[in-house]
C-alpha cells in the first residue's frame, strides 16, 4: 500500500481511538453536574474515569503529532485556520486536566465546586467543538491557493456545523452514561442506566437529522451513493442496537455498540474525505490531499516503522490498564 | 510585524511557563522511583511515606506540565504555520515519536501508579513509577531532538521549497542534542533536589512530626543535588565549547564580545551600548574566554561585528545580531545560580558528614528560599538558547519573520495571548497554593508500626 494512504488510515485510526476513548470521558464529565448531587456521588463519577482520562487524551496529542509528521501542510493549515476554535479547545482542556488533579486537594466546597464546573465545561466545550471541526472538514472551508484558510471564526459556525456539534455532544454523552453504568454500582449505576435510556432516542434523532443535513451540505454521501456501504449502515445498526441493549440491561454490549457507532461514523467521514485532507470550498484545485500535503517519502518510511512498532504496544498496555481497573467504583472506595 | 511580536511573546510566555513544571517532573520522577525501590527492597515504612509525601507534590506539578504541554504541540501550527510547512517533514517526526513512544507510557502508567497502590502487586506497582520516570525523560529527549534541529540543522536537504529529512540517524544524533540533553536531564535532577531539600529543611527547622522522613529526604536531596549541579556545570562547559563552533554568534552575544579577540578575554561585568555595539564599562579577564572555549589560553573567539559581516556575505543583507543584553545577563544568571547551587550542595554534604544538618538553623532557614535557584537557572538557560539564535527560527535556514502564520489577524493572536496569560496566571496561583499546602502538611503522622489502613482509592 502506498505510504500516503497508510498514513491517512493511521491518522483516521488515531482519531477513532481518541473518539472512542476520550468520548466516554467527555460524556462522564458532561454528566457530572446532572448525576452528581453530592460530593460522594461526584467523586464516584470522577473516579470512574480517574485512571484513564489522561491516557485517553494522548490519542489526540498523538493524532496531532502524526498529522504534523505525515501531513505537515494539513497541520499548518488546520491549526492556523481554526485558530480561535483551537484556542478554545486548548483552554478548556487545560482547565479540565488540572481540575481532575486539583479538586480533591482541598476540602472546601467552593474549591471543589469550582473545579467540578471546570470538568463540566472542559468536557462540554470540546465535545461540541469536535463535531463542529469534523463537519467543517467534511463540508470544506475557505482555503486559498497557498493552502491558507482565509475565512473567519464565525464562518466555521454554520447551522450545519452547530448541528454536528450537538450530534457529537449527544453521542459522547450517551457513550459516557453507558460507561458510568458499567463502572459504578447500585444507585449511581441505576441513575446512569436511566440517563442512557432517556438519551438514546434524542441521540438517534439528532444523528439522523445530521445525516440528512450531510447529504445536503457535503459531497461525502453523494460519493457513497444510494447504497452507502457497510460502514455507515453498520454505524446506524449499532446506534439502533444501543436501545435494545439498554432495555435488556446489557450495558457492556450497549457500550460497545455506542463505541462502534462512533468508530464507524468517523470511518465514514474519513473515507468520504479520502484522498482529500481538507476540502477548499473556493476551488477544488486548492484542496489539501494526501499527495500535496504530505511529508517526503523518506519521512513517511521512518514514521511507518515507528508506528508499526509502537501502536500495537500502546494498545496492549492501555488495554491492560482497563483490565487492572475493571472493578466497579463503590462508595466504600471513595469514603477515604 | 505586530503579528510577529505577539506570536513571539506568546511563544515566550507559554514556553517559559511550561518549563517551570517540566524539570521538576523529570528529576522528581526518578527520585520518587528510587524512594519506592528502597521501600520495596527493604519494607521500611519511612520510604513508603517519603514516596507518598513527595508523590503528592509530584502529581500536582505533573498535571500542570501535561496541560501546558498540549499548547506547545499545537502552537507551531497556530502561530508558526510557515515554519510548520517549511520544516514539518523533519520537525513533526520527533514530536509524533515523542507522543507514541513516551507520552503514552507516561500518562497511562501515571494513572496506574496513582490508582494502583492497593490493586497491584508491589513490584508491578513499582515498575509503573519507573516507567513514568523513564518515559518522562525519554519524552524530553525527543523534544530536544526537535529543538536541536532549530539550533543546528542536520540530516536534511532543501527540496520542494522546504527542508526534507534525508538522514533520521543524523537527526537523532545531532551533536547539539548530545550536549543539550544531558544538560537538561541533570538540571531536572538539580531542580528536584533543591525542591526536596528546601521543603525538607523547612520541616527539620520546625521539628515537625516524622523528622526521620525529612532528614532522610534532605540527605538524599543533597547527594542528588550535588551530582546534578556538578554534572550540569561540566556538561554546560562542553556545550559552550560546542556553541563556539556551531553558533558562534550566540556565544559572542552571551559574552558581549563585540570584536574578535585572540586570545579572547572574558567579561566579568559589562555595561554595554547595544545599538552602538561598544562597552560603556567592562571588567575583563584576559585570555579566559579562549580558555573556556578551547581549554587553552589562546585561540580566536569571534566577535559580533565580524560575525555580522560574515553572515551578511553568506545570507545577504540583514541584522544577524541577537538581543545582546538579555543573552549576556541570562548567561550570567544561569551560571551564577548554578555555582551557588554547587556551593550549597557542598556545604550540605559537609553538614551531613559532620552530622550537624539538624543543628544548622541558619542553613536550614536559607534552603527554602533557594528553591527558586534552579527555576531561575532553567529559565535563563532557555532564554539564552532561544534568544541567542535570533533572528533565525532554524539557524541559517529560516528567519523568524518568515515563519509566522500569514493568515492570523493580530487581534486574534492578542486575544489568545491575553487568554493564555490570564488562565496561566490563575492556575499558577492555584498550583502554588496547593504545593505550599501539601509541602507544609505533616507527612502521615500515625506512629509507624500501627500503619495498616489502606490508602484511599479515590485520588481525585
Amino acid at each position: 500500500m502506498e505510504l500516503n494512504t497508510l498514513w491517512f488510515i493511521l491518522i483516521a485510526v488515531l482519531f477513532i481511538g481518541f473518539f472512542f476513548l476520550e468520548g466516554f470521558d467527555y460524556g462522564v464529565g458532561v454528566l457530572l453536574p446532572f448525576l452528581g448531587k453530592n460530593d460522594d456521588d461526584r467523586r464516584i463519577i470522577i473516579n470512574s474515569i480517574g485512571p484513564f482520562w489522561d491516557g485517553n487524551e494522548v490519542w489526540l496529542l498523538t493524532a496531532g503529532g502524526a498529522m504534523f509528521a505525515a501531513f505537515p501542510q494539513m497541520y499548518a493549515t488546520m491549526f492556523s485556520g481554526f485558530y480561535l476554535a483551537l484556542f478554545l479547545l486548548l483552554i478548556t482542556l487545560i482547565l479540565r486536566g488540572v481540575a481532575f488533579e486539583f479538586r480533591s486537594k482541598d476540602e472546601r466546597p467552593g474549591w471543589r465546586n469550582l473545579w467540578d464546573w471546570m470538568i463540566f465545561i472542559g468536557s462540554l466545550v470540546p465535545a461540541i467543538l469536535w463535531g463542529v471541526a469534523l463537519s467543517n472538514l467534511a463540508r470544506g472551508v475557505a482555503i486559498d491557493a497557498d493552502m491558507n484558510y482565509v475565512g473567519t471564526f464565525w464562518d466555521l459556525l454554520s447551522p450545519y456545523s452547530l448541528l454536528s456539534g450537538v450530534a457529537s455532544l449527544a453521542a459522547f454523552t450517551l457513550h459516557g452514561a453507558l460507561f458510568l453504568s458499567l463502572k459504578t454500582e447500585g444507585e449511581m449505576a441505576e441513575k446512569a442506566h436511566k440517563t442512557a435510556t432517556r438519551l438514546w432516542i434524542p441521540t438517534v434523532v439528532v444523528i439522523l437529522v445530521f445525516v440528512v443535513a450531510s447529504y445536503a451540505s457535503t459531497d461525502i454521501f453523494q460519493k457513497l451513493g444510494v447504497n452507502p456501504g457497510i460502514a455507515p449502515l453498520g454505524a446506524f445498526a449499532a446506534l439502533l442496537s444501543i436501545g435494545y441493549f439498554i432495555r435488556e440491561r446489557r450495558h457492556g454490549w450497549a457500550f460497545i455498540a455506542s463505541g462502534v457507532t462512533l468508530a464507524l461514523s468517523i470511518f465514514t467521514i474519513f473515507s468520504g474525505l479520502y484522498p482529500r485532507l481538507i476540502i477548499s470550498n473556493l476551488n477544488h484545485d486548492w484542496d489539501l490531499t494526501i499527495e500535496n500535503a504530505s511529508s517526503s517519502p523518506y519521512t513517511l518510511q521512518v514514521m511507518t516503522v515507528v508506528a508499526l512498532i509502537f501502536v500495537p504496544i500502546v494498545l496492549l498496555y492501555q488495554g491492560w490498564t482497563y483490565w487492572v481497573f475493571r472493578k466497579r467504583i463503590t462508595k466504600q472506595d471513595v469514603h477515604y | 510585524m505586530v503579528n510577529l511580536d505577539l506570536a513571539r511573546l506568546q511563544f515566550a510566555v507559554t514556553t517559559i511557563y511550561h518549563f517551570f513544571f517540566v524539570p521538576l517532573t523529570l528529576g522528581l520522577s526518578i527520585l520518587i522511583a528510587i524512594m519506592q525501590t528502597q521501600y520495596v527492597r527493604t519494607g521500611d515504612e519511612t520510604y513508603k511515606r517519603m514516596t507518598k509525601f513527595w508523590g503528592k507534590l509530584f502529581l500536582i506539578n505533573f498535571a500542570m506540565g501535561v496541560v501546558t504541554g498540549i499548547v506547545q504541540e499545537f502552537q507551531f501550527g497556530m502561530n508558526w504555520s510557515e515554519y510548520s510547512r517549511f520544516v514539518g517533514d523533519i520537525f513533526g517526526a520527533p514530536l509524533a515519536i515523542e507522543a507514541l513512544m513516551a507520552f503514552f507510557i507516561e500518562s497511562t502508567f501515571l494513572g496506574v501508579w496513582t490508582f494502583g497502590w492497593d490493586k497491584l502487586p508491589k513490584r508491578v506497582h513499582l515498575a509503573s513509577i519507573w516507567l513514568v520516570a523513564i518515559a518522562s525523560n525519554l519524552s524530553a529527549l525527543w523534544i530536544l531532538i526537535a529543538n536541536s534541529f532549530m539550533q543546528e540543522p542536520v540530516g536534511y536537504a532543501l527540496r520542494n521549497g522546504r527542508a526534507e529529512m534525508t538522514d533520521f540517524i543524523a537527526l537523532i544524533t545531532n551533536p547539539h542534542v548530545i550536549v543539550q540533553y544531558p544538560h537538561v536531564l541533570f538540571s531536572g535532577i538539580t531542580t528536584a533536589a533543591f525542591f526536596v531539600l528546601g521543603i525538607s529543611a523547612w520541616h527539620l527547622l520546625r521539628q515537625s512530626k516524622n523528622t526521620a522522613l525529612f532528614r532522610r529526604s534532605a540527605q538524599w536531596a543533597i547527594v542528588y543535588g550535588l551530582i546534578g549541579s556538578i554534572m550540569v556545570a561540566m556538561i554546560g562547559h562542553q556545550q559552550a565549547q560546542h556553541m563556539v563552533k556551531a553558533q558562534p554568534m550566540k556565544m559572542a552575544a552571551a559574552e558581549a564580545l563585540w570584536d574578535s579577540e585572540s586570545p579572547a578575554s572574558m567579561s566579568l561585568f559589562t555595561i554595554g551600548d547595544e545599538p552602538g555595539r561598544k562597552d560603556v564599562f567592562s571588567i575583563r579577564v584576559p585570555g579566559l574566554l579562549s580558555f573556556l572555549a578551547y581549554n587553552r589560553f589562546e585561540g580566536e573567539v569571534k566577535g559580533i561585528n565580524d560575525l555580522q559581516a560574515e553572515y551578511e556575505a553568506t545570507y545577504g543583507p540583514g541584522n544577524y545580531v541577537p538581543p545582546i543584553a538579555i543573552s549576556y545577563w541570562s548567561f550570567r544568571l544561569m551560571v551564577g545560580a548554578g555555582m551557588l547551587m554547587i556551593a550549597l550542595a557542598l556545604f550540605g554534604l559537609y553538614s551531613v558528614i559532620q552530622k550537624k544538618l539538624d543543628k544548622s538553623p541558619r542553613f536550614l532557614r536559607l534552603l527554602p528560599f533557594m528553591i527558586f535557584l534552579p527555576y531561575l537557572a532553567n529559565t535563563a538557560g532557555w532564554l539564552l538558547t532561544e534568544l541567542g539564535r535570533q533572528p533565525w527560527i532554524v539557524f541559517g535556514l529560516q528567519r523568524v519573520d518568515d515563519a509566522v502564520s500569514p493568515n492570523v489577524a493580530p487581534e486574534i493572536v492578542l486575544l489568545s495571548l491575553v487568554g493564555f496569560t490570564l488562565v496561566y496566571g490563575v492556575l499558577m496561583i492555584a498550583d502554588i497554593y496547593l504545593l505550599a499546602k501539601f509541602a507544609r502538611a505533616d507527612a502521615d503522622p500515625t506512629p509507624l508500626p500501627e500503619e495498616v489502613q489502606p490508602a484511599p482509592a479515590a485520588s481525585y
